[in-house]
């Protein structure tokens, strides 16, 4: 008796060994067959993320999971180089700036259709423009007011209509003159949408994007997946080099990897930079690094005790060891900052010198501030991985040890990210840590978006005022010579070191990884590129 | 009047009493150590938390380093004689934050369960004695909290307050109540159904010397139960809710948040994340025996 | 029987009220504005006011619950801040996934668990008795989001035997059609992707698994003995009925009660211990989908998914209650 239980109890173990065994074996088949093999190219290409977009109308999105999908199903009137934010033709063939900088003629590329075979044209172009210009809608159009200034009629409008000539030319009339204009206009938010398409879908066009990009909309599983698939009238010759594309959402860092080193996706971001020795050291895999477009830094309150002494955010300054920082908590994977924007722009002041590691300087000067003895101060830290800093919290721990040598007791605080961001915006912190990442590559979003006076009360955290540095930035904005344009900027960023309203601490290389098969990728600073190019072995 | 209530001899405190003023005060609970000496998984389970409790206090003097000794270039060392748990990400020892660790997991358990004792048998006391509406009100509250999934009723109230130890601990506190009220609640009832308790009344007995003497010693053994075993779910939940991030915050060594911490270096450092959960599962496991062993020996009829 | 059914339908309209009002509240009282959260760290100002206004979360409170009752009760459960569309709509897939997950997992814990138990109980006092026991104490104590952790670095990672995450292949995924895998494969005729739905499900369902398991296990051991040791059993053993027949027709048929109220219990707590479960093993599952919501203050998201939740949590009870009334006539009606 006891024998047939025995018996059966080991039929069950054996049962699921097969399971596991035989089923074990069919994966791994999968996953070869999956990947594309074809020596011509095609095959399927995943690509494995953190999280979901928002939205696939890329004009009321600011999100990066929204933007990479428009990168692929849209395209843009010019384009970022593949490599730097420089511009290149992209729906608009070539262009003209009058004189004054107020009038931009753009001439388009003929033949083009939409994914939904209605006509791309001169008057789908002013379709666009007006739907974000005339829409009013602040809650709607955030990136647009954002980046352009406001909406028609508004006193800071920077565009003051938009106008069809003939079939395949378009003119943009100005208010005043706005440096970046061109790089604005290459971002995705303002790609161009089938203007039969928003009609026709209206509320739910965000679920149904057709645009004239390398890739067609397929399908959507919310908080799982997003398939699309080859575009055959895509405008490039042989693009896209895939047959479809997947867009996997895995929201843990180390199980994404898992998931690529498995074969299960091809392509991953936000990967952990200390798994960056791991993915070098096999050989199936490879190792993306995005250049970086970006700055993470600690902020003082400068309006706050005691942080609105100068010399309290000098010591400190001193007191923050970069290097070790960045060897440790992004195992090396960002460089040093010295400034509050990336060495990759035009206009960074590599002549400024940076704050040394120095504590005794430090205690220096925060005694002559009158705070021989340190004091007390809660340290914000951030509570989520942010391309600009991927551990914030372990970065503020270290922070913690190296104060406490100087006598400054910081206790970290922290809340959810929301919560963290509104209660900084409202300068209810004195310290905090927090970062950003350009939208278009230019100064003028790093230097004016983040520490002009007029940006108090919205990304300004630090509440920093400084008269000459707006001054310099108004400037630079109407000044539509490059060189000139640096030299004011370098200008700007000396008297933002001597200041101190910030530390800065590193501009950090995102990184991705990907199957060895890959070719032809390549990250794009501004955080997404269209992938038509893409093929896999 | 006091004297005569004296006079009646009321059944006393404590469960299985029928003896005499003297023993009454001492035997029931020698009686139930007996029991419970002779339950081995209970001894066992006593061991494991009295372990814990003495890691706990005596933290200082067990731990070789300090729980935020952090010295970057041991960054990852696997266990070794130096570092018998091995190191973390900032060369923390991690035999040392586990030790430390014992302090926060029992701390949070014992004070949780207490705020969950007291909240909640006051509550089923009122509810219980005064009866109607009121009943009807604090019972459908439990009804309430009891219908949600605990654990996200702790992140809800959590992310209300905010994240941070204390913040975790009223959660579970919170959603522990519940069933301490329903427990002190229908022992109230029983109680109330008794003879001598309408004797008592008769005579004009006040309702709090009622409540203090013989409902609260009455409901005092499955309140022992229920919190022991409380204890263990309140270490994991508080575990839980770090390792969401909505606990404790560095560099409070919580197992739970340091779980969280190093599983993203699972495949180069596996002892970071092995050490913290068995020192949970350990804890937890010594309540728990210890908690089956309390129930068996205050009250042989609670077993199942 | 049917009067105990209808007052027990009719008590769950006030724990479901009161369950609505903690949730509208307790969300409402949790700091940061939905508005900034959905337009990020680039917005103005004005555009977080506008978006709030447009969410209508400018208007007193009372006013918002009221409509979001109002809403409620014609079934609507709402418009998901981020997503903007219809929660009823979109919930289905997450509440599937869980729905799944926790099936199987309830059926592990069953299978394994009440078999454990009639063994130990048979070979009382064995070593194999202690081992099963041992086992089942440590797997009432295990903190599963641990486990969860430890299975992937052992079956996955080191082994390799298993998959991570998530409910299918990738590169083959599973069309869905009622959102139940293991159903729609077998509704495809689909096999291959059947038995990789299976191998998804095996880690997230153990870890999920063990703890109903081991109280089930320690359960259905009690009891068993408490029946084996009854005369009638005794009496079929004696006259030589065979083993199996005994353990199970007579056993396991008066053991039943217990056992049934254990489960209907810990169904309900695996739809809470799914959360964890969920995180680690990126389970697309309801409780993914409301922890993410509250991270992105998705108001809506939030009440109705944790009101979906307790709503089955608490007709499961309701439905353990009533089997149990029925199975057992001695059981009296409150």
């Amino acid at each position: 008796m006891k024998k047939r239980l025995l018996g059966m109890l080991s039929f069950l173990l054996v049962l699921s060994m097969a399971l596991i065994g035989c089923s074990s074996n069919s994966s791994d088949g999968g996953g070869s067959k999956g990947g594309g093999e074809s020596a011509d190219g095609g095959g399927t290409l995943i690509y494995g993320r953190g999280g979901d977009s928002v939205s696939l109308d890329p004009a009321v999105v600011t999100d990066g999971e929204s933007l990479i999908i428009a990168e692929q199903v849209y395209e843009t009137l010019v384009n970022f180089d593949k490599e730097t934010t420089d511009i290149v033709p992209g729906l608009a063939k070539k262009w003209d700036i009058s004189e004054d900088g107020l009038t931009y003629t753009f001439e388009l590329e003929e033949g083009i259709k939409f994914h939904d075979g209605t006509d791309f044209n001169a008057e789908a172009v002013v379709k666009n423009v007006e739907r974000w210009l005339t829409s009013n809608d602040e809650a709607k159009f955030a990136y647009f007011a954002s980046q352009f200034g406001g909406f028609k009629g508004s006193e800071t409008a920077i565009i003051k209509e938009v106008k069809a000539d003939g079939d395949n030319k378009v003119i943009f009339t100005l208010n005043k003159p706005q440096a970046p204009f061109l790089k604005n206009l290459a971002m995705s938010p303002f790609a161009i949408s089938s203007p039969a398409a928003i009609e026709k879908y209206g509320d739910k066009y965000g679920e149904n994007p057709v645009g004239t990009g390398p890739f067609k909309f397929e399908s959507w599983k919310r908080n799982d997946t997003i398939t699309l698939v080859k575009n055959e009238d895509y405008r490039k010759d042989g693009e896209p080099k895939v047959d479809k594309m997947i867009f996997k959402v895995i929201e843990d860092n180390s199980s994404r990897l898992n998931a690529l080193i498995k074969g299960e996706v091809d392509l991953i971001d936000g990967l952990n930079p200390s798994d960056a020795e791991k993915v070098k050291s096999d050989k199936n895999l490879q190792l993306f690094e995005r250049p970086s477009l970006n700055v993470g830094y600690l902020g003082f309150n400068v309006e706050k005790e005691p942080f609105n002494n100068p010399k309290v955010r000098q010591a400190i300054s001193h007191a923050v060891n970069k290097e070790a920082l960045i060897k440790n908590f992004y195992e090396g994977t960002a460089e040093p900052a010295k400034n509050p924007m990336p060495p990759t722009l035009n206009g960074y002041n590599d002549e400024v010198k940076d704050y040394e590691f120095d504590l005794e300087k430090a205690k220096k000067l925060l005694a002559e501030a009158g705070y021989k003895d340190g004091f007390k101060v809660d340290l914000w830290a951030m509570p989520v991985p942010r391309p600009y800093m991927p551990n914030g919290q372990k970065v503020a721990e270290a922070l913690q040890a190296d104060f406490e040598k100087i006598g400054v007791k910081a206790n970290i605080v922290t809340m959810e990210w929301a919560t963290y961001l509104e209660k900084v915006q409202a300068g209810e912190s004195s310290l905090f840590m927090l970062g950003w990442t350009g939208d278009n590559g230019d100064a003028d979003n790093f230097l004016y978006t983040l520490l002009d006076k007029d940006a108090i009360g919205s990304n300004n955290y630090s509440r920093y005022a400084n008269e000459e540095v707006h001054k310099l930035l108004l400037d630079a904005q109407a000044e539509t010579d490059e060189a000139k344009r640096a030299e004011l900027y370098k200008k700007a960023q000396e008297i933002i070191h001597e200041d101190a309203p910030w530390v800065p601490l590193a501009h950090s290389t995102p990184l991705l990884a990907g199957k060895s098969t890959i070719e032809g990728f390549f990250p794009h600073p501004t955080g997404s590129q269209p992938m038509g190019d893409v093929s896999i072995k | 009047m006091s004297e005569i209530v004296e006079q009646t001899q009321l059944p006393p405190s404590g469960p299985e009493v029928n003896v005499n003023q003297e023993e009454k005060t001492v035997s029931p609970w020698v009686d139930v150590w007996r029991r419970f000496r002779k339950n081995k998984a209970a001894l066992f389970g006593a061991v494991l938390v009295s372990f814990f409790i003495l890691l706990a206090i005596l933290a200082d003097l067990i731990a070789p380093y300090g729980f935020k000794e952090t010295a970057l270039e041991n960054k990852h060392l696997p266990p070794s004689s130096d570092h018998w748990f091995g190191t973390d990400e900032f060369g923390r020892d991690i035999f040392s934050r586990v030790v430390y660790g014992a302090r926060i997991s029992l701390w949070v358990g014992f004070i949780s369960v207490a705020g969950s004792v007291i909240v909640g048998s006051s509550l089923g006391i009122i509810a219980g004695y005064y009866g109607r509406w009121v009943d009807t009100i604090i019972s459908r509250l439990f009804d309430i909290l009891l219908a949600f999934p605990s654990i996200l009723l702790a992140i809800a109230v959590v992310a209300m307050l905010g994240p941070s130890l204390q913040n975790a601990l009223i959660a579970i506190a919170i959603i522990n109540v519940p069933t301490f009220g329903r427990l002190v609640r229908s022992k109230v009832l029983t109680v109330k159904e008794e003879e001598y308790i309408t004797a008592a009344k008769a005579i004009g007995m006040k309702d709090s010397r009622i409540l203090l003497h013989h409902v609260l010693p009455n409901s005092l053994a499955p309140i022992i139960v229920q919190g022991t075993l409380a204890i263990a779910t309140a270490i994991i939940e508080a575990a839980a809710l770090g390792f969401l991030g909505m606990g404790a915050q560095p560099p409070t060594p919580e197992w739970g948040k340091m779980l969280a911490d190093s599983k993203d270096f699972i495949m180069q450092a596996p002892w970071t994340v092995f050490f913290p959960g068995i020192a949970i599962m350990l804890t937890v496991l010594g309540f728990n025996l210890m908690g089956d062993g309390l129930r068996d020996a205050l009250d042989p009829r609670m077993r199942n | 029987m049917f009067a105990y059914t209808i007052r027990r339908l009719s008590m769950l309209v006030p724990v479901l009220l009161g369950m609505t009002l903690i949730v509208f509240s307790l969300i409402h009282a949790i700091p940061g504005s939905p508005a900034q959260i959905l337009l990020g760290q680039q917005a103005s100002p004005e555009a977080v006011a506008a978006l709030t206004k447009e969410m209508g979360l400018d208007r007193p409170l009372y006013i918002q619950f009221v409509d979001y009752l109002k809403n409620l009760i014609t079934g609507d459960l709402g418009e998901s801040f981020r997503t903007r569309s219809p929660i009823s709509e979109e919930i289905w897939p997450y509440l599937a996934a869980t729905i799944e997950l926790a099936l199987f997992a309830m059926i592990i814990a069953v299978i394994v668990g009440v078999n454990a138990g009639i063994i130990s109980a048979w070979f009382q006092n064995s070593w194999f008795d202690y081992l099963l026991m041992v086992l089942a104490l440590v797997g009432v104590s295990m903190p599963i989001f641990w486990l969860g952790l430890m299975e992937q670095y052992v079956f996955s990672i080191k082994l390799d035997l298993l998959p991570t995450t998530g409910r299918d292949n990738i590169r083959d995924p599973v069309t869905a059609i009622t959102h139940l895998y293991l159903l729609d494969t077998l509704l495809q005729g689909r096999v291959d992707q059947f038995f990789e739905v299976i191998r998804h499900l095996i880690l997230p369902g153990v870890a999920l698994a063990t703890i109903p398991m081991a109280i089930i296990a320690r359960i259905t051991r009690s009891s068993m003995l408490e029946v084996m040791r009854s005369d009638y059993i005794r009496t079929a053993r004696a006259k030589g009925m065979s083993m199996l027949k005994v353990v199970y027709k007579h056993s396991l048929r008066n053991a039943f009660i217990p056992i049934l109220t254990i489960i209907g219990l810990q169904t309900g707590l695996l739809l809470g211990g799914a959360i964890l479960t969920e995180t680690i093993f990126g389970w697309p599952g309801i409780g993914n989908y409301i922890y993410s919501a509250i991270q992105f203050r998705d108001y809506p998201v939030i009440q109705s998914g944790i009101l979906v939740v307790a709503a089955i949590f608490v007709c499961i009870n309701l439905i353990v209650d009533l089997l149990y009334a029925a199975i057992d006539p001695r059981i009296k009606y409150r």
